[in-house]
């Protein structure tokens, strides 16, 4: 049963082949058993239990909310849960209970989900890996995968059996776990400068990032207000676009939301791709692009072709400057937004209190970690007089021209492109630290940071497992406000290569249900 | 003229305890909605500056916007002070700061004029600072705290889009009216602004626009004023000039406020119909009306019987008491 699409479950809940209460259980239960993987930091087990009896009961009487009433659901740790402890893995704010609802979060809890937990990030999302954070880095759980573990028999190890585990990406790590693991069938993460579509090509699950402006950020503790959005992450295209349409439309408490209301909508079903054009970003083609992502890609151009689509090359000339300027605008963006955690209303206070600047100070030295002290200062030496015209205007500029290289392109006739979505396959945890967390940020972050500039919509979707085992993931980047049209071919493509199941043998509850989908599982890519 | 408008939230405020060497953060007012007015340096005297920013008080409260009281920190104001001989550019400006009332902003840019002119004289130069302004010595003393050039970092805020006016001519077609801002609209939706109200009232009452400027100035004096207009039949005239000359005095002489006057509208008004079908005399009135502010609960009619100061209207008494005074004082009637 949890293997299955959320389509699927609100079927099985609707006819009564299991109820709210059951499901949520069972989540439970495996929440518990891949407890190693690290990747809630709240388990919201009592609160979960009381959604799910509420869910039950509008079952029986018939007047079930919705397609998600009753289905779990996890929320990443830095959207504000009321009652429910919210610490963007930080020491800031550990203890730190909002007293107010996110307006996704309170959007889902108004159609029934049930919610599992908070997921682990990299603190203040700020990282690529979700290993930077305070309770410790995720796991991901294709380190224990049938897939993984049989090919890394082939080369024999360390003994011990758990030293090679590989990191998630990030920064929503815990939010792509926990869906890949099976714990819920939806989690909510967010996505500044890749940080839902990294992780979900990393875990093998769909990372879908909204036009800025659809969805409300009301709720979600801010790293960059012109980038920030919140992000869905699933095991299929269809889920994240029944969830998109409960979360989309014009939030009065976010003035950056766009003004029309948007209405839930069915993903219709491509069947023809002739009338397509594919767009294929010459600057993509970096020289550290692994040489399997980079036959996938190629595989998957020639898929769009050989079914009738046009596939051209094109070009967005401002790509290699989209880093840095990323870099200067998101710092700036975090000095700003970091200074509200003085330790005065909320969060984390030091002893001292010599001086209202001493216990700034303090405060904020025991309540961040490296990264976001680095940010933060950073942040601030672009934002001061002298720096201002030669660093953050400068950026402001090289950001509209990163914008209007897209809408170039698109306006072209290309409908969408298609691009990787990281430069390979998910690293070892300890191959990783070795470079610091703003090396692998430049690094990873490059195929999905000018997306975040430029406020388009876009998706990771799994397409194979590499030779290692691990998931690979493309990423098809749209026009913005095109969420739905994005979404559509995201589906078609995703039918194409039929991307495996994760086999956690293991842990799953019922055996049974996981080789069911393994059948249906027959064509991938790779073969 | 306005240079610049600014729209802020409230920060918290620091009250800082020497004594047990503690800062107390107050955040009762963060968040609250602030207007800064920036006006054009078209001023040059404190009583320039005190009358322009009485006017817009006025025309905050007219509007609802705030209700502008100084002394409660509803309307802060810091005045930029510079001197310069004419034809040459402006000096160096000082800002100073703590002015808690409309008298003292007057008195502060006055004495620091005063204190600029005596530096400049003297060989000395003006320092760019921040000044307190000491109502007790009447002048200003540089501000304590390290105002050196502060680097705010400010960036400009991305939650906020930025906010287009349109007037009827330039409005796109086909635009909710929710959510645009038509200045032709708000204009036309306008309360009557203070200029307006003055101007009516030397129209209709025909009195100086002196007297309009005097009306409006004091709290809750135009309301009194109008309220005695309405009971009363005396000529407006009279009305403005008990009010502004009489009434207003006797306030300023006690320092108290309009709603602390213990005449009110009815009482005056009914002394005012007293004189005018001249059942008094003009001496008596101010009389009656200086027993009226010492005594609760009496009305003038009530003074003027206990008094007897009713003016005699019988020819035939008036004729007795005549020949009684002369009879009296012969001589002085040769």
């Amino acid at each position: 049963m949890l293997g299955r699409t959320l389509r699927e479950v609100s079927a099985a809940l609707k006819q009564g082949q299991i109820t709210p209460t059951e499901l949520c259980q069972k989540c439970l239960s495996l929440i518990k058993k891949t407890k190693f993987l690290n990747a809630y930091i709240t388990v919201s087990e009592e609160v979960a239990l009381k959604q799910a009896e509420e869910s039950e009961k509008r079952y029986k009487k018939g007047h079930s909310l919705g397609d998600l009433d009753g289905i779990p659901i996890a929320v990443k740790d830095n959207f504000s849960t009321s009652g429910i402890e919210t610490t963007c893995a930080s020491n800031m704010l550990k203890g730190y209970i909002p007293p107010y609802n996110a307006t996704v979060v309170q959007k889902l809890l108004d159609q029934g989900a049930v919610l599992m937990g908070k997921t682990n990030l990299d603190e203040f999302a700020m990282g690529s890996g979700s290993t930077d954070g305070a309770f410790g880095p995720v796991k991901n759980p294709w380190s224990y995968s049938k897939q993984y573990r049989e090919k890394r028999k082939q080369k024999p190890h360390d003994e011990n059996e758990d030293s090679d585990w590989l990191i998630t990406g990030g920064s929503s790590g815990g939010s792509a776990a926990a869906v890949a693991a099976f714990t819920c069938f939806a989690a909510l993460g967010s996505d500044t400068g890749g940080s839902t579509r990294n992780p979900a090509a990393h875990c093998g699950v769909v990372g879908f990032k909204p036009s800025y402006g659809l969805v409300s950020r009301h709720g979600l503790i801010p790293l960059v207000n012109s980038m920030d959005v919140p992000g869905i992450l699933t095991r299929c295209v269809d889920d994240a676009a029944i969830v998109l349409g409960m979360l989309a439309g014009h939030d009065p408490k976010d003035s950056t939301t766009i003004q029309d209301p948007v209405k839930p909508f069915t993903l219709p079903t491509l069947t023809d791709v002739s009338k397509l054009c594919i767009g294929i970003p010459k600057e993509y083609l970096a020289p550290e692009l692994s040489g399997e992502v980079r036959s996938f890609w190629s595989k998957a151009a020639n898929l769009f072709e050989s079914e009738g689509a046009k596939v051209i090359e094109v070009s967005l000339p401002h790509t290699s400057y989209s880093i840095v300027c990323y870099h200067v605008l998101c710092t700036s963006e975090v000095a700003s937004n970091m200074a509200r955690f003085d330790g005065l209303e909320y969060g984390h206070r030091c002893d001292i209190n010599v001086s209202t600047e001493a216990m700034y100070a303090a405060t904020r030295r025991e309540g961040f970690n490296d990264v976001v002290r680095g940010r933060i200062l950073a942040g601030n030496f672009f934002l001061l007089k002298e720096n201002y015209e030669n660093y953050f205007i400068k950026a402001q500029k090289v950001r509209r021209l990163i914008a209007n290289d897209f809408v170039k392109v698109f306006n072209s006739g290309v409908d969408v492109l298609l691009t990787p979505t990281t430069l390979r396959g998910a690293a070892p945890y300890l191959e990783f630290i070795k470079e610091d967390n703003r090396t692998r940020s430049a690094q990873d972050d490059i195929f999905t940071q000018a997306v975040n500039m430029a406020g388009l919509p876009a998706v990771s979707v799994p397409v194979a497992l590499s030779n290692q085992g691990l998931p690979i993931g493309l990423q098809f980047i749209g026009r913005a406000f095109c969420d739905q049209q994005l979404l559509k071919i995201a589906k078609w493509f995703e039918k194409q290569v039929q991307f495996p199941v994760i086999q956690l043998q293991e842990l799953m509850d019922d055996g049974s249900s996981v080789s069911e989908i393994e059948k249906l599982a027959s064509v991938s890519l790779k073969h | 003229r306005i240079k610049q408008i600014q729209l802020e939230q409230d920060s918290g405020k620091s009250l800082h305890d020497e004594l047990r060497s503690q800062t107390l953060i107050d955040l009762n007012r963060a968040g609250v909605g602030l207007l800064e007015v920036v006006l054009e340096p078209d001023m040059s005297c404190g009583e320039e500056a005190a009358t322009a920013v009485r006017e817009l008080q006025l025309i905050l409260q007219a509007l609802g916007t705030s209700r502008a009281n100084m002394a409660e920190g509803q309307l802060r104001v810091d005045a930029n002070v510079s001197v310069h001989h004419p034809g040459e550019p402006l000096g160096v400006r000082t800002e100073v700061k703590n002015l808690n009332s409309a008298k003292f902003l007057a008195k502060a840019i006055d004495s620091e004029i005063e204190r600029q002119i005596h530096e400049l004289e003297n060989g000395r130069e003006i320092l760019n600072e921040t000044r307190s302004f000491d109502h007790k010595l009447g002048c200003t003393m540089p501000m304590r705290d390290k105002e050196g050039k502060q680097d705010y970092r400010f960036m400009p805020e991305p939650n906020l889009p930025p906010l287009l006016l349109y007037d009827t001519a330039s409005l796109p077609p086909g635009a909710d009216p929710q959510q645009v801002i038509n200045i032709d609209w708000i204009q036309e939706r306008l309360p009557e602004l203070p200029s307006e109200t003055r101007e009516k009232l030397v129209q209709q009452y025909g009195m100086l626009p002196e007297h309009s400027f005097a009306l409006l100035n004091e709290v809750g004096l135009l309301e009194f004023f109008q309220n005695v207009i309405k009971e009363t039949r005396a000529e407006p005239k009279k009305v403005t000039s008990w009010v502004l000359n009489i009434f207003l005095g006797f306030l300023k002489q006690q320092n108290l406020a309009v709603n602390e006057s213990p005449v009110t509208p009815s009482a005056l008004a009914e002394l005012l119909n007293l004189l005018d079908r001249k059942a008094i005399s003009s001496t008596a009135a101010k009389q009656v009306f200086e027993e009226l502010w010492c005594s609760e609960g009496k009305t003038p009619s009530q003074i003027v019987l206990e008094k007897q100061l009713e003016l005699m209207q019988d020819q035939e008494v008036l004729e007795q008491a005549c020949h009684t005074v002369m009879e009296g004082h012969p001589q002085v009637v040769m």
